[in-house]
This record gives structure tokens, C-alpha cells and sequence, in this order.
């Protein structure tokens, strides 16, 4: 009797420990936001929201935090990024669902998982030694006149191919739920299989390429090591593909050295990191949502 | 009828492209890391420190950042696993029956998953200044374990939801109270939790700007928890803007360390996930 009641009293408090654990690390993404927020409220008081976000004047000397150029470094880089990645990886996605062997599938996908265990760091040397170099040599010569290779095209490329395993492992997984009938049917009236492609399989993925778009730019967005070392961090708003760009994780990683000697400005860097925080939580959240909708529905 | 033929041919062209691409970008990438790397490896490169500054010193190796690199991975994933196995077995054990709730849960570590690392590791500056706690072995063990938590829970989650919903009916309708359940479960998902292992120590390895407020660097091997350590994405991402040519090399060793180590760690993983799935009941 009494070793039942011990039975039952560790799994009661097994239970509570638990809970504990879980709601302490789902606390987490409030905390962090609340944490960032609570190390921002100097500079806020200080400027507006309005003017920390489209003043571009970054004179921390100062007391002034215009993040518009760094708003402006963030949105080229993930543009170029998801340009590049996003069709090539639907291309890649259908390929490998739709057209290729299942021993060949079985040998390229592998890779695609090899590319998303390759540390950031990894990608940004790669990045100094071949992209850059490629630009200033081979691309920008083509277009302008000089550039040192460090730009955010470079970033843009960079990030592209850090993206790329995200996007098409998510399509794959997307495109493998679409029912054969659906393909069958659309077969057997003559469609060609491009024809089924473009009519009936894309329509059907739409959502979860969305999904996959979004999850990919809130990569694109707090990524930092990579785009810090081939972006040339210069604090102008980009206006060429060739132009140097300065992306907010950049800016933070790159002046935690001198943050704490400067008034407000560890302060005007957590704010940066805040801005990330909330932009990257709305994307995930979205996403995620889109995603968990589409399985219910297959579930149903 | 040719020309749907020809769009025919050439969208297949274009995706095989694609895929060349794509999966040809994981050789570029491996090939300019190993070709660059490979002239500047040497035994001293992993038996030895950096001598006279890792910036500027032209002798030693970078033994430094890899005991750090390894301190930190596996401080993480341990302090990591130790919170994540409760949490994964509290949402399939606990709460299984309130989909809400266990939904709201496996949402919000779908959203931690998503944080990038640089927010984490300004996070885990707040906690260390809050703490009191300097740039040290301790501050980058926080940090990367805040990182590889939801790591953890995703792939402990997934791998539980494999096991078969009867083997813990079976153990309950015996008698056995749900943490005895849950033990029977752990014990079948043995694997997993190595790939959970795995995955995380990866990332924990790997990552740079989680590590670069919190960890500081070091040209010594840390003694203990509050020294500062170096780590090896981080003795890549200093030494790669020195002017000196032989540092710059240790750099490139270090990134082709790095690689391999991290490389081994992804096969590994992907081995156990596939021979996972193969003995699924």
C-alpha cells in the first residue's frame, strides 16, 4: 500500500517538475522579449520608435540611431536571397518528387541535409574566398566600374544557399502530400507532366511554398556571421546590388566590443536585436500556422 | 503538340539544373574549405595553443578553441537534454490528451527554433550582466544551451510521436503510473535521443553568434567555468581579418577542422535517423 502510494506520489511530482521545465522554457519567448525590450527603453525614450526606424544618421558618438541603412542592408540581402533560392528550390523540389528516381533521390538528398549542418562561420569564409572574389572579378566588372566584391549581391548569394536546404526540404515534404489521384487524373486527360506540374501540383502547393518563403526570409533576416564577413559593412543605404550593405545582425555582432563604453548605445543595440526578435517571432508564427493548417487538413 | 513537348524538355532541363545547383553548392563549398585548409594543417595545428597572440602570433595551433569549442557543445547539450527530455515527454505522456495545449506548446518551440543565434547569444549577454556573470566559459555554455533547447524538444518530440501509442497503453493498462510509462518510452527511443544529441552538439559547435558576447575568447585553454574560451568559429572569424599570412592559414585549418567534425556529426545523425525509421514498429 504504502510503496503504491510512493509509486503514485513520483509521478505526481514528476509531473509538477515537469510542467515546470516546460512552462519555464516556453516562457522563453516572452522573457527574451521582455528582456530586450526592458535594455531598449533608454533609447526609446529618448527617440520614437518612428525616428529610431527611418532616421538614417548612425552618429552613436552622438546620441543618434537612425536604423534605416541597416533596415535597408537587412531587406537587400534577404531580397537577393530569396530571388535566388526560392525558384531554384521549388525547381529542385519538383525535380526530386516528381522526376527523380528513387535511387537517385535517395543519393542527392542526403546533400541537401549535408548543406544545412554547415556552420554559418563555414559559409562566410567560403563566401571571403570564392563568392567575393568571384564578384569583384568575373560579375562587377560587367556592370560597373570597380567594386571590392564585398557587397550585399554577395551576401544575397551567401544567404541563398544557406536557405536552400530550408525551403526545399519544407516543398518536398509539401509537394509528397499532394494526392497521386489528383496527378493521375490530370495525366490521364494528356496533360504533359510540366502541364500537371504547373497546373494542378503548384496550385495545390501554393500555401505550403508560402509557408516555406516565409519561414526562409526570417532565416534570411537574423542570420550574421556569414553576411557580416562578405557585406562589407558600411552604414549607407544600399542602392545597387554592388553597393556594400550593413544588415542589423551584422551591426550587432560587430560593435559589441565598443557598446558599453558609448551612453545608450548597448542600449540602441538591443533595441536591433528587439527589431529582429519581433519581426522573426511574426514570421515564425505565421508560417507555423500556415503549416500546421495544411497537416490537419491531410489529416482529416 | 511540339511546343508543349519543347516547354516539356526544357522546364525538366531547368530543374535538373537546379538540383545541380543546389546540391553541387555543398561540393563548392566543401571543395574551396578543404583545398584552402589542407596546406596549413599540421599536428601542431590540434596539439598545440596559439604563441604570442592569436592575431598576430605566427606559431602554435589552435588547440585553444577546440577544447572550448568542445567544453561549450557539450556543456549545452547536457544542461539542454536534462531540460528538453522532461518537456518532450511532458507534451506526448502528460498532456497528450489536450491537443490545445500540447499545439500551443510545439508552437512556441517551432518559434524558438526560428530565433537566430545573435539574438540568443544578446539574450544570454542580458542574463550574464543581470547575473553579474563576465565573458566566460559559463556565459557561452548558457547562451548555446538556450540555443539547442528547442533543438532538443523538436527532435525528441518527433522521435516520441513515433513510438506507437499501444506501448504505452499497454504499460498503463498494467498499472504502471505514467512516468513508468514514460521510462519504457525512453527506453525504446534510445536512437533518437542520440540524434538529438547529435544535432544539437552540432549546432552548439558550430555557431558563432551566440557565443560572441558571452564566451569572450582566450588564447589558453579555460581552467574553469568562469575563464574566458575560445571556440573554433570563433578563433575562424577573428583570425581570417589578420593581416598576417600564417594566422590567416590557421584560420583556414580551423575552418576545415570545423567542417569535417561537423560533417561527421551530420552523417552520423542522418545514419541513425534512416536506421530509426527502418525499425519503427
Amino acid at each position: 500500500m504504502i510503496l503504491q502510494r510512493i509509486r503514485f506520489l513520483k509521478d505526481k511530482f514528476i509531473s509538477k517538475l515537469m510542467l515546470v521545465f516546460t512552462l519555464a522554457s516556453v516562457s522563453l519567448v516572452f522573457v527574451i522579449g521582455i528582456g530586450l525590450y526592458y535594455r531598449s527603453i533608454p533609447v526609446l525614450n529618448k527617440l520614437s520608435w518612428f525616428d529610431l526606424l527611418t532616421k538614417s544618421d548612425w552618429k552613436p558618438m552622438k546620441g543618434l540611431f537612425g536604423f534605416y541603412p541597416f533596415i535597408m542592408g537587412t531587406l537587400w540581402v534577404t531580397a537577393i536571397a530569396i530571388i535566388i533560392a526560392l525558384p531554384l528550390s521549388i525547381l529542385t523540389s519538383l525535380y526530386l518528387v516528381e522526376y527523380a528516381h528513387a535511387k537517385i533521390k535517395r543519393i542527392l538528398i542526403p546533400f541537401v541535409n549535408l548543406l544545412s549542418g554547415i556552420p554559418p562561420v563555414i559559409y562566410g569564409v567560403w563566401g571571403v574566398l570564392f563568392i567575393v572574389p568571384l564578384i569583384q572579378e568575373h560579375i562587377a566588372p560587367h556592370f560597373i566600374e570597380f567594386s571590392t566584391g564585398y557587397s550585399v549581391l554577395a551576401g544575397g548569394i551567401v544567404l541563398a544557399i544557406m536557405i536552400f536546404p530550408l525551403i526545399v526540404s519544407i516543398i518536398t515534404e509539401v509537394l509528397t502530400t499532394i494526392p497521386q489521384e489528383l496527378k493521375d487524373a490530370s495525366l490521364s486527360i494528356g496533360a504533359t507532366k510540366w502541364e500537371t506540374i504547373k497546373k494542378v501540383i503548384i496550385r495545390k502547393a501554393t500555401p505550403g511554398i508560402i509557408a516555406a518563403t516565409v519561414l526562409a526570409i526570417s532565416r534570411a533576416f537574423g542570420e550574421t556571421i556569414a553576411v557580416l564577413m562578405v557585406c562589407g559593412n558600411n552604414a549607407v543605404v544600399p542602392h545597387s546590388v554592388f553597393d556594400t550593405g550593413y544588415p542589423l545582425p551584422a551591426l550587432i555582432a560587430n560593435n559589441y566590443g565598443e557598446m558599453m563604453s558609448i551612453p545608450l548605445y548597448d542600449s540602441a543595440l538591443m533595441f536591433a536585436a528587439l527589431l529582429l526578435f519581433i519581426i522573426i517571432l511574426l514570421f515564425n508564427i505565421i508560417s507555423r500556422v500556415i503549416l500546421a493548417r495544411l497537416e490537419r487538413n491531410l489529416t482529416k | 503538340m511540339i511546343k508543349r513537348k519543347i516547354e516539356e524538355l526544357f522546364f525538366k532541363v531547368l530543374m535538373i539544373l537546379a538540383t545541380i545547383i543546389v546540391t553541387g553548392s555543398f561540393f563548392l563549398i566543401v571543395g574551396t574549405i578543404f583545398s584552402k585548409g589542407i596546406p596549413y594543417m599540421n599536428l601542431d595545428m590540434i596539439t598545440k595553443i596559439p604563441g604570442g597572440g592569436f592575431y598576430i602570433g605566427k606559431e602554435g595551433g589552435v588547440l585553444n578553441a577546440i577544447i572550448g569549442s568542445l567544453y561549450i557543445a557539450c556543456g549545452a547539450t547536457v544542461l539542454g537534454l536534462i531540460i528538453s527530455i522532461p518537456v518532450a515527454i511532458y507534451i506526448n505522456m502528460y498532456i497528450d490528451g489536450e491537443k490545445f495545449k500540447s499545439n500551443l506548446i510545439r508552437l512556441a518551440f517551432d518559434v524558438l527554433f526560428g530565433i537566430p543565434s545573435i539574438v540568443y547569444g544578446a539574450f544570454g549577454f542580458l542574463i550574464m550582466v543581470y547575473f553579474g556573470i563576465r565573458a566566460s566559459l559559463l556565459g557561452g555554455i548558457i547562451a548555446v544551451t538556450l540555443l539547442v533547447i528547442p533543438i532538443l524538444v523538436r527532435t525528441l518530440d518527433e522521435v516520441i510521436r513515433t513510438v506507437p501509442g499501444e506501448l504505452r497503453d499497454a504499460a498503463l493498462s498494467l498499472g504502471a503510473t505514467r512516468w513508468e510509462a514514460a521510462k519504457v518510452i525512453l527506453r525504446q527511443i534510445r536512437p533518437g535521443i542520440f540524434t538529438a544529441i547529435l544535432l544539437s552538439f552540432g549546432r552548439g559547435i558550430g555557431d558563432v553568434a551566440s557565443v560572441l558576447f558571452t564566451a569572450g575568447f582566450s588564447d589558453n585553454i579555460p581552467t574553469s567555468l568562469h575563464e574566458p574560451a575560445a571556440t573554433l568559429p570563433l578563433a575562424i572569424f577573428f583570425q581570417l581579418g589578420s593581416p598576417v599570412e600564417e594566422v590567416q592559414g590557421r584560420a583556414y585549418a580551423s575552418a576545415l577542422i570545423l567542417t569535417i567534425v561537423v560533417l561527421i556529426i551530420t552523417v552520423l545523425a542522418e545514419l541513425l535517423i534512416k536506421k530509426f525509421s527502418k525499425h519503427k514498429i
